[in-house]
């Protein structure tokens, strides 16, 4: 098949995109210090940091590249590989892992093949740990999309991920 | 445009009497015979449905025409997140738990309206199965001294007035009116307040050698970046008092002399972000916050940092590295922070609690403050009582009291009839405590003599299924994810430790990697760079100390006796129990378990990955863990 190109829907797409980053980091202008919030900014809008955008972070707030990037990969919370459409958290805090949450990671990759960092081929699940989300009262806990499951167990992840697609 | 300028210019309080006007007309509009309905808003709260339960209730009062005589309130966690969704109904303050949507017409109906109690939403005392309808007389409750967490039910963190109705900012006033910075200062040390993030340090000291050193530019800032896993107190507070963690900061500042304020907050706890952004700006809005504080010609401004997720950001000098932008490695401190931290000045850092602590010293006075507690910890700590415990949640009790009255009077002691094991108290840099210690009393030198430490308050109960080699393990491979790196010790000291316990879990472990582990732990202690990493072998020199023979039995007679460690347990299926009912063999993901329907299943070790499922789903207890 021929792959034809929407040359001004691609084009439409790749404007609201510049705008939209270069609007963050304007909010941000003069402030260094803030890289960790403005990089939760991007996160937060893209899903993951596209390297394109670290390399205008670091010209207009005049912040070294590798500074950026140190910043990137010493924080656990950023990831420069595109996230799949849904993000599975697991929470191993103490309490969540004396409760068995180790085994919904394990379960995890058994049956999907991605370990915590890593994205299903088809881009439907990305997984992620987290040391403790702090409702250690409903452990063990899992994040799906922001929704918090409750007292999961590997049988019970089975049912609330098939509800995601 | 003009309108809102001029409400702005409403709001703003010039001076401490006014405050005190507001506070009066506040109090004037409440009627205190009104209902009210608190319903808990904490993360765990709202993870077990709380939002749809407020939403009920709003659509309930509405279509009762009841919002002149009811008043409805999201408050911050009260604290019981075992029972949660939790409404308290005040005046009288009657307690219902686990309540769902379906349940609010009846609440309005009975309760609010008919003054009947709902039997089926009480919480029932598990000791003596009594039904209790009043919140105070819940047992969980009643042990607790709730100085600083307890208006967390009460007011709504969203507003202001709430707080300033409930005596908030008086404290503020109190200083800003009549005390003098030094005398600030001299207050914090008479009360014997120490630092609640986790090392215990004389908080009044800190204070005064921030106040001393001379600088033109000085910071003070809250450490919200609440690492310890099983420790979620920091994040309740900020989330459900917000303003009495700001109004502690803004006290802070002014005795010493700093005008720029900032809290860290880590990035999981979005609610408490929030919640801290709206109470900075509300505080602004009342003058409360900004220039010219109350007319005192204060200038205090706090801005909101959230963490990237590294546990060794609760550190103060990697704090605030990651404050400054760059990456969270801790420097030697040779010069305290307290003189020479954030872009070179004076920076004062406190833990949330220490900060919610200062307004009650200064309103109370440090002679009341410091009658509670013991001889070297005073006041109160919140813990959280985590784990295998059938009460989970955040408590508040005096320093001293023992673990004992804690797990078993507060927290109702272990669920299904399991034995208790062990609580591990301090986070990744705390240690395991056994059963025969648990009449210590806890404050900070107890649970140090002890090998392990206050921390940050994260109490996680275990029973006799954790395996305490591998909670070792746990918190060691926990640590070796989080450590920074800059420091040899601590990368190759915990990187070996892992490697080591890996192999004991695995039944490959020798006697002498006993010594060895000790060994390292020395290493650790002497010679890592930031405190992470001199206390990063407290777990596992604790269970060495306390449960030496659950080690020997791994690597002697190959065992986990708690079934936990994977390559030293074996599953089989119990012929004279299985009923061949094929849940097991469905679930298991290898096709290791064959049979047919109503025949005894079979199991093949060959092909069993040990993943438990079998075990799990099995309503014959047929799947034997050994």
């Amino acid at each position: 098949m021929e792959l034809t190109l929407d040359f001004p829907k691609v084009k439409a797409i790749v404007e609201s995109y510049t705008e939209k980053v270069d609007s963050l980091i304007d909010s941000y202008a003069g402030n260094k210090e803030q890289l960790i919030s403005l990089l939760q900014d991007i996160q937060a809008e893209f899903n993951y940091l596209p390297q394109d955008v670290l390399v205008k972070i670091s010209q207009k707030l005049d912040i070294p590249l590798s500074q950026v990037f140190s910043v990137v990969t010493f924080f656990r919370a950023f990831t420069l590989k595109p996230r799949g459409r849904h993000l599975v958290t697991v929470c191993l805090g103490t309490a969540c892992h004396v409760k068995g949450g180790q085994r919904l990671v394990d379960k995890m990759e058994r049956d999907y093949g991605i370990k915590p960092g890593e994205t299903t081929e088809d881009m439907r699940f990305s997984l992620e740990t987290v040391n403790c989300l702090g409702c250690c009262a409903l452990g063990p806990v899992v994040v799906v999309d922001g929704k918090y499951e409750s007292k999961i167990n590997p049988d019970k992840l089975d049912r609330v991920l098939r509800g995601y697609k | 445009m003009v309108e809102q300028v001029r409400k702005l210019l409403e709001k703003r309080v010039e001076s401490t009497a006014e405050l005190e006007n507001l506070r009066q007309s506040i109090l004037d509009k409440k009627d205190s015979s009104r209902t009210c309905i608190s319903v808990c808003g904490g993360t765990a709260c709202r993870a077990s449905g709380a939002e749809a339960v407020v939403d009920a209730f709003v659509d309930e009062i509405e279509r009762r025409e009841l919002q002149i005589q009811v008043e409805l309130k999201e408050t911050g966690c009260h604290g019981f997140c075992e029972r949660g969704p939790l409404v308290v109904i005040q005046p009288k303050r009657i307690f219902y738990q686990q309540v769902k949507p379906e349940d609010i017409p009846e609440i309005i109906a009975e309760t609010v309206l008919g003054g009947k109690v709902i039997e089926r939403l009480l919480y029932v005392d598990p000791v003596t199965s009594q039904k209790i309808i009043y919140e105070p007389d819940v047992p969980f409750y009643k042990k607790q001294t709730r100085t600083i967490f307890g208006a967390n039910g009460e007011i709504d963190p969203t507003n202001i007035e709430d707080y300033i109705a409930s005596g908030g900012y008086s404290a503020l006033s109190k200083v800003l009116v009549g005390i003098k910075p030094q005398e600030i200062v001299d207050e914090i040390k008479k009360s014997g307040l120490r630092g609640r993030g986790g090392g215990g340090f004389p908080t009044g000291r800190k204070w005064q050698s921030c106040r001393d050193a001379k600088a033109d530019i000085k910071y003070v800032i809250c450490n919200a970046d609440e690492g310890d896993p099983g420790a979620y107190q920091d994040r309740s507070l900020l989330e459900g008092n917000p303003h009495s963690v700001l109004e502690g900061m803004i006290i802070g500042a002014y005795a010493i002399g700093s005008h720029q304020g900032y809290i860290y907050v880590r990035n999981e706890y979005p609610l408490a972000v929030g919640h801290a952004r709206i109470a900075i700006e509300q505080a602004m809005d009342y003058g409360l916050l900004g220039e010219n504080i109350l007319g005192s010609g204060f200038d205090f401004k706090v801005m909101i940092n959230k963490g990237g997720g590294a546990f060794v950001c609760g550190e103060s000098s990697a704090l605030m590295a990651s404050l400054e932008g760059k990456i969270g490695e801790p420097k030697a401190k040779y010069i305290h922070m307290s003189e020479k931290g954030l872009w070179d000045s004076p920076s004062l850092l406190n833990n949330v609690k220490t900060w919610a602590n200062v307004p009650l010293i200064i309103n109370k006075g440090a002679d009341w403050y410091s009658k509670i507690g013991t001889a070297g910890s005073k006041g109160t700590m919140i813990f959280s009582l985590v784990g295998n415990i059938n009460n989970t949640g955040l408590v508040e009790v005096p320093m001293g009291i023992t673990l004992r009255e804690m797990i078993f009077d507060i927290g109702g002691g272990i669920p299904n009839g399991k034995k208790f094991k062990a609580v591990q108290t301090g986070g990744p840099s705390g240690g395991c405590i056994p059963e025969q210690l648990l009449d210590t009393p806890v404050d900070f030198d107890e649970l140090t003599k002890l090998g392990s430490m206050m921390g940050s308050g994260g109490m996680i109960v275990m029973d006799e299924d954790t395996c305490m080699v591998d909670v070792a393990k746990y918190f060691i491979e926990f640590l070796k994810g989080e450590s920074c790196g800059k420091c040899t010790p601590c990368r190759e000291g915990i990187n070996r430790m892992s490697e080591i316990l890996n192999g004991i879990t695995q039944g490959k472990g020798k006697l002498e990697d006993l010594d060895t582990l000790e060994d390292l732990a020395g290493i650790l202690n002497a010679g890592a760079l930031c405190a992470l990493g001199q206390t990063a072998a407290n777990p596992v020199l604790s269970t060495l100390r306390y449960f030496r023979d659950e080690y020997i039995a791994h690597i002697e007679q190959k065992k986990c006796a708690a079934g936990v460690c994977r390559e030293l347990i074996r599953y089989s299926i119990d012929p004279e129990k299985c009923q061949g009912c094929l849940r097991c063999l469905r679930a298991c993901p290898t096709g290791a378990i064959t049979g047919e329907k109503r025949e005894v299943h079979t199991l093949n070790q060959g092909l069993c990955i040990k993943c438990g499922a079998c075990y799990d789903v099995c309503k014959f207890n047929a799947v034997i863990r050994q």
